[in-house]
């Protein structure tokens, strides 16, 4: 089999991917691509990270099968529910990970960026288990926005500085994340929450988030004697929790993967983080992919009411796999996803992120047969978002 | 050879080269900058192009190019501002900016009109020089656009040995692990670091930057290397300024002392 969606030696899916990193950090980006799946594949480093899944996150998370949503769209959809995971999101698989990955490779000092506040919860969250210091980098206007996940980092002990540059949102944080990097190489381990970045963090993460595709496939076999669905979806900031969802069902055909952009206020708006829609070819923190950009190559601000996915970029396996026709995108809009949000809380008593909101929202631009078996990737509940959804229904 | 390296070659030591982004503090105060900066001895220009993500830079740079493109700074303003300095300044020019930049507007195309326009060098710093090898040496050397590659405390010996092979310029050593933009004076560690390079015996020129920010740092870069290359203090003087001519000249002799 010529598995022609995972990267090269070099980091490279396709025409995408890579590390273009400045010399400061060439050093730390080349330890972390020599030892990488060498340390992630030790029986010892397997056993603790399984036993962390199971017994601190929670896993398996269940696969439950959407009875109303089924109904109303015509085929069979389940969910997989990340949402139940500890911290309440999928982005622990890989902080779980990572924590491990940092302590073997002697760091004493932890960083990260965060947007919607997930992926800064669950980092604050592994760095208390490990007794490691911990730094987060958010956009001044997320923190704005998710104000309670600020609070939930700050009581696990975490140092939350806010990014004032540029947009102040996930795209500043991640800058100055990897300024702080450069800053100190020596004894920091950068733990970046989405399948982006250079070489190897996409393949890192993406290996990580992977136990959501490898239990899809035990879990649906079970349920209905098939190991693939006929769909996966999931929504797509950097593209952490769809590379998971779509791991294992990269190289099955009989899998039609769907991926969920941001349209903000709409694609031609102005106002948008449907990043592979709107961008072209370029880099971006590291790594070659699609971006939202000028044709000076000026980095364009996205906008989307979802902090988790207002990014202008994609991780580079998505690029790839857009750009070869393997995964289709569509595009959901803040009003789209919101009502999203509405309807599951009502009709299946869940109440999702305002990302995972978006591949919701976009199941009614796809033909399903009645027989249709489709996951969804149900990547983190709405507690963090209480405040958006307050505000918007007081507005509308 | 290329033009700056013989610069640097035929004065042997003390070398200043001197960053500034391009469209700071206004978008018609490149030229004057370049006149002046040629007129005060400064020996090579390095001419940033702002980029909205300057992963490399700290804040001084970052707000500078913030500035410039809200001033209306772009490729092809700029290219005419070096253009219309070319008409009397002979001093050599490098520009400096991201990989990104280049990628958007055609790696050749922009070669070629860096050429054109009278553009010795470039630095680029998110650019891996196994990608520059494969990919892009040729070009630049068709088009005679010297490259310098940087190296850090951390680069091992073998990627240094790369970057005196591919620098056409010189070697830009940065001075410690970090982003532009440091004070301070300079430590015993980082003195160690240079003595080291240094008793490498590397076939390429020398050039210090990061932290060089006064006479002091100047003076010490100059007795392990070249020279040195000076930015971030250049644009707090620059920060605010009416007369960029006058600012840039006392700047200038500040430094040397
Ligand atoms: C619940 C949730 N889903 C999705 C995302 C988007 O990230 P990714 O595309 O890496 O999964 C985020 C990011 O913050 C998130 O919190």
């Amino acid at each position: 089999m010529n598995y022609k969606y995972h990267p090269t030696i070099d980091g490279f899916y396709g025409d995408f991917g890579g590390a273009y990193v400045p010399e400061m950090l060439h050093s730390n980006v080349a330890k972390l691509r020599d030892v990488y799946e060498q340390i992630m594949d030790e029986p010892e480093f397997k056993k603790e990270f399984d036993e962390l899944l199971r017994d601190y996150v929670g896993r398996p998370s269940p696969l439950y099968l959407a009875k109303k949503l089924s109904a109303s769209h015509g085929c069979n959809i389940y969910l997989k529910r990340e949402d139940l995971n500890h911290t309440g999101a999928h982005k622990i698989n890989n902080t779980i990970g990572q924590i491990l990955l940092a302590k073997r490779l002697n760091k004493k000092r932890i960083i990260a960026e965060t947007g919607a506040g997930q992926h800064g919860v669950a980092t604050a969250t592994v760095c208390a288990l490990m007794g490691l210091e911990c730094i987060v980098y958010m956009g001044a206007v997320d923190i704005k926005r998710q104000a309670p996940n600020v609070a939930r980092m700050r009581m696990l002990g975490a140092t939350v500085v806010p990014a004032e540059s540029g947009s102040k949102t996930l795209k500043d944080a991640t800058n100055e994340a990897i300024r702080d990097w450069i800053n100190n190489a020596e004894d920091t381990h950068y733990i970046i929450g989405s399948a982006i970045g250079p070489h190897p963090y996409p393949d890192m993460v993406t290996k990580f988030q992977s136990v959501i595709s490898e239990e899809i496939q035990s879990q649906l076999q079970e349920k209905t004697g098939k190991d693939h669905p006929d769909y996966v979806v999931a929504c797509v900031g950097g593209g952490s929790n769809a590379a998971g969802a779509f791991y294992h069902f990269l190289h099955d055909d009989r899998v039609q993967l769907i991926l969920a952009e941001a349209a903000g206020k709409g694609i031609d708006s102005g106002e948008s983080a449907a990043t592979s829609i709107l961008g072209t070819k370029g880099i971006i923190h590291g790594c070659m992919t699609l971006l939202m950009q000028t044709d000076d190559g000026q980095i364009v601000e996205p906008y989307s009411l979802s902090a988790g996915l207002d990014y202008p970029g994609i991780g580079p396996m998505h690029a790839h796999l857009i750009t070869s026709g393997r995964a289709k995108v569509h595009a959901a809009t803040d009003d789209e996803a919101m009502n999203a949000v509405i309807s599951l809380s009502k009709d299946e008593g869940i109440i999702p992120a305002l990302e995972t909101a978006h591949a919701l929202a976009i199941l009614e631009r796809i033909d399903f047969n009645k027989n249709d078996n489709v996951v969804i990737c149900l990547s983190g509940r709405g507690d963090k978002d209480l405040n958006t959804f307050i505000d918007y229904i007081g507005q509308n | 050879m290329n033009r700056i390296r013989q610069i640097i070659e035929a004065k042997g030591k003390e070398i200043l080269n001197v960053y500034f982004t391009a469209g700071y503090p206004t978008l018609d105060s490149i030229v004057p900058i370049i006149k002046s900066l040629e007129d005060s001895g400064a020996d090579i220009i390095e001419l940033g192009m702002p980029y909205s993500d300057p992963l490399a830079d700290g804040v001084t740079i970052q707000q500078s190019s913030e500035q410039a493109l809200a001033n209306g700074l772009n490729l092809k303003n700029l290219f005419e501002s070096i253009a219309e300095a070319r008409k009397t300044c002979t001093i050599p020019i490098i520009m400096m900016g991201y990989f990104n930049q280049l990628l958007q507007y055609g790696i050749e195309d922009f070669l070629k009109l860096a050429h054109h326009n009278g553009v010795d060098g470039m630095i680029i710093p998110d650019l891996p020089m196994e990608i520059y090898k494969r990919d892009y040496q040729a070009l630049f050397a068709q088009y005679n656009i010297g490259m310098s590659f940087l190296i850090t405390p951390m680069t091992s010996d073998d990627r240094i040995h790369l970057a005196d092979d591919l620098s056409d310029a010189f070697i830009y050593m940065v001075s410690q692990s970090s982003i532009t933009g440091k004070k301070g004076d300079i430590s015993n560690q980082q003195r160690k670091y240079f003595e080291r390079i240094n008793n490498m015996k590397l076939k390429s020129p020398i050039l210090i930057g990061f932290g060089i920010h006064d006479n002091a740092t100047y003076r010490t870069a100059c007795n392990y290397s070249h020279g040195a290359i000076i930015g971030s203090a250049f644009i707090r003087a620059l920060k605010d300024s009416k007369d960029v001519t006058s600012i840039t000249k006392s700047f200038v002799s500040d430094i040397r002392g």
